[in-house]
């Protein structure tokens, strides 16, 4: 199809099956009920049997071109609690290492009928190409720097259950959003649930026109609710690229120190950390810290998006009790 | 300097067509008549003379098109395209001369690779097809081409297209060489400490999705450097598939200083912007990528007022495999020659943005003038290089098969409003 600048870009009516790509793709709605399902099953989880036979049955693949540790593991715990069949493909040791596309690796796993498959990839548009050439539901585990939805979702949830709202709060996100798709999936998040976030960090490393606040200057994270601490990532760091001349300058100017906090002032990070450079580990270990909580609502609101895709309808209390008779 | 297989010179009436020639201006109701090839008379009325009648009553015939900017793959590439199946699909866009570049494996940097070209050309070719040499042997950047000897075997001007030069230095050099050829540079202007990496244009679209932005100063600086080039080495140079306002303001600024400087403008950069790009498909995806609104309307703007004398394609096939991957992981390039007045009536012509006159000189003679090649035109004693279109006609592209070997066209499904009816290349019907 011709995509002029005045043409609606998407495909005319809904889209054939449920899939999580881009928190563009969401409505408040979604995030309403994806955070609310996410609520239900963290109740599920204080139980004794925390395994629900939601489901059961179901195939969940988890294809993973990247390393990981939280989302990956996540993802499959998710599944498990669900009692869903996982089956886990990592690039190294798969025939992508025989230099297999990605469209033939997904139509080889399509050919074992799987309701989900989950996918990281490195490159922008792999989980569409994925949704394109198989039946799946795709869930987007993160596509290069393009969008990490589940982790925007994730942040959400742990924000309303640490302030009791969303709306009106104030988050400065700091570091290297140039190559962060936390920071672009964030941004929408927080606008569709009107959140004001700041971007703060070195000027090579704030993208040039993207619709937000941003300012280089450190001192702008004191007024925010919550600061969030992206990854300075060094392997995105081309050698002799300099955006920022050493790493030492960057944590003397933008690293969270608890010096440049208020006291009480919320600090997230989506991880791995690099402790000492863009975070002190007094910060990221501190009361104030939000991290672990922040790997708590992974599971839950990872298991809620696996529903959801599946069944696309929320969860109520009733519903997981009827199914836990059967 | 063009070369084309042997083909039965036509003998043909074309009856009632509105003929529209802008450089020789005319726009009137007449009969041609083509003996052998010829055009033999233009006339309110012509007697068929036993030949074949064309009813043309309600299409255009106008002079047919020249791309000067067309990527054959040959040699190196024939699964993508050869020069038969680019010359075909030449012919089924209203082309009567092509010429193609010479990033092919191995490069077209000696008389031998562009001789064997030169063979083929003759051998396979449907419409008369030209050849430009590299800049640079192996277009490494490195030592200039034996630019004597391949103009001499028939290259039509130099390039280092897809590569390049990035030294200031050589640059130098080569428009000093060049300039005893008589043949121009048609140079690919790109900065590639800036664009390094770089898959879409650095907007908004690409901070929204997380693509390398490759600025458009990464074109400009370029521009602005190769023309000041140019202009103290009184060189003759060609600017490929501009893209960016500031590239556009500086052409204008080196033309009207006197600068023997041309430049081209691509169907996708006038019709397209990066808002494309959103689709994440890698149709969309080409070099230099598709830029802002400012700048499509800043291109449209020199096409309309002569700045950009010439229209180009920069048809460049890819195999199916290689652009079924994630956008990142997909080759720079899109097919263009069967589509490109297709679309450019559909969306300049019929809204009114661009009047088709304007059109027809920027796809035929613009480009001829720049490249030093005889003009197509309908006029009495003219080899028949002419085109028959329906303005009128719609259809959706992809619904019959490419005659180019690969179908990477942003245009896959569209429906377009006007079609190519006829083409006469070289005195011989090379598409109906």
């Amino acid at each position: 199809m011709i995509r002029l600048v005045t043409d609606d870009l998407r495909p005319p009516g809904d889209p054939p099956k449920r899939h999580l790509l881009s928190v563009g793709d969401l409505t408040r709605d979604d995030v309403e009920r994806l955070l609310g399902t996410a609520r239900t099953f963290e109740t599920s989880l204080e139980r004794h049997v925390k395994k629900l036979p939601t489901l059961k049955g179901h195939l969940i693949v988890n294809l993973f071109y990247e390393s990981s540790t939280r989302t990956s593991s996540s993802f499959e715990l998710a599944a498990k609690r669900l009692s869903a069949d996982t089956l886990s493909v990592k690039s190294v040791g798969s025939s992508v290492d025989k230099g297999e596309s990605l469209k033939d690796t997904a139509l080889t796993l399509g050919a074992y009928d799987p309701d989900v498959i989950v996918i990281r990839h490195p490159q922008i548009g792999a989980p569409q190409l994925v949704a394109r050439v198989t039946e799946a539901h795709v869930v987007n585990a993160g596509d290069g720097k393009h969008q990490h939805p589940t982790q925007a979702l994730l942040d959400l949830y742990t924000l309303r259950e640490e302030f009791g709202r969303l709306e009106g709060l104030h988050v400065a996100i700091v570091g290297d959003a140039l190559h962060s798709r936390v920071a672009r999936s964030l941004l929408q998040a927080f606008a569709l649930v009107g959140i004001r976030a700041t971007l703060v960090g070195p000027p090579a490393l704030l993208p040039r026109e993207l619709p937000a606040e941003t300012t280089t200057d450190i001192e702008a994270i004191r007024d925010a609710d919550a600061v969030y601490v992206l990854r300075m990532q060094n392997e995105r760091m081309e050698p002799g690229a300099n955006f920022v001349p050493s790493l030492r300058e960057y944590t003397a100017r933008w690293g969270i120190t608890p010096e440049r906090l208020r006291p009480g002032q919320k600090v997230m990070h989506p991880g791995p950390m690099n402790r000492g450079v863009e975070i002190d580990s007094s910060v990221a270990d501190s009361p104030d810290s939000l991290i672990a909580r922040q790997v708590r609502s992974g599971l839950v609101v990872r298991m809620a998006v696996l529903y959801d895709v599946l069944t696309g309808g929320p969860v109520g209390v009733q519903a997981l009790a009827a199914a836990e008779v059967a | 300097m063009l070369w084309q297989r042997e083909l039965p010179a036509a003998d043909l009436v074309i009856r009632g067509a509105r003929v529209l020639d802008p450089t020789e201006g005319i726009d009137a109701s007449l009969d041609v008549r083509i003996d052998g090839g010829t055009i033999a008379e233009v006339a309110e009325h012509v007697d068929a003379n036993g030949h074949r009648v064309v009813e043309a009553a309600g299409l255009v015939l106008a002079p047919a098109f020249v791309d000067p900017h067309v990527h054959l793959r040959t040699p190196g590439r024939e699964d993508e395209e050869t020069v038969a199946s680019g010359t075909a699909a030449a012919a089924a866009g209203g082309y009567c001369a092509i010429l193609a570049m010479p990033n092919t494996d191995p490069v077209v940097d000696s008389a031998a690779t562009l001789g064997a070209l030169v063979e083929a050309a003759r051998r396979e070719a449907e419409v008369p097809v030209g050849f430009l040499a590299a800049i640079t042997r192996g277009q490494r950047g490195e030592e200039l081409t034996e630019m004597g000897e391949l103009a001499e075997t028939g290259a039509v001007a130099f390039s280092d297209d897809g590569m390049p030069v990035s030294s200031a230095g050589l640059m130098r050099r080569a428009l000093q060489y060049a300039s005893s050829t008589d043949r121009p540079l048609a140079l690919h202007c790109e900065e590639p400490t800036l664009s390094h990496g770089g898959h879409v244009h650095e907007g908004r679209v690409a901070a929204e999705l997380g693509f390398a932005g490759y600025p458009s100063v990464a074109e400009s600086v370029a521009v602005e450097r190769d023309l000041a080039l140019a202009r103290y080495e009184s060189g003759r140079v060609h600017v490929l598939h501009l893209s960016a306002v500031e590239s556009v303001d500086a052409l204008r600024r080196a033309r009207e200083a006197g600068v023997a400087a041309s430049g081209e403008a691509t169907p996708h950069h006038l019709v397209l912007t990066d808002d494309a790009v959103r689709s994440l498909d890698p149709n969309v995806k080409m070099n230099p990528p598709l830029r802002a609104e400012q700048d499509r309307i800043a291109l449209l703007e020199a096409v309309r007022d002569g700045t950009i004398e010439a229209i180009a394609t920069d048809h460049a096939p890819h195999a199916a495999h290689e652009k079924d991957v994630p956008f990142e992981a997909a080759p720079f390039g899109v097919t263009g020659l069967e589509t490109a007045f297709a679309v450019l009536h559909t969306h300049l012509v019929a809204p009114g943005v661009l009047p088709l006159e304007t059109l027809l000189e920027r796809m035929s003679a613009g480009p001829a003038r720049v490249f030093g090649l005889d003009r197509p035109r309908v006029a009495t004693g003219a080899r028949a290089n002419l085109v028959l279109l329906d303005l009128e006609r719609e259809w959706t592209v992809g619904e019959q098969p490419f005659r180019s070997r690969s179908d990477n066209s942003w245009l896959l499904g569209s429906r377009l409003k006007g079609a190519v009816h006829m083409t006469l290349a070289g005195g011989a019907v090379a598409f109906e």
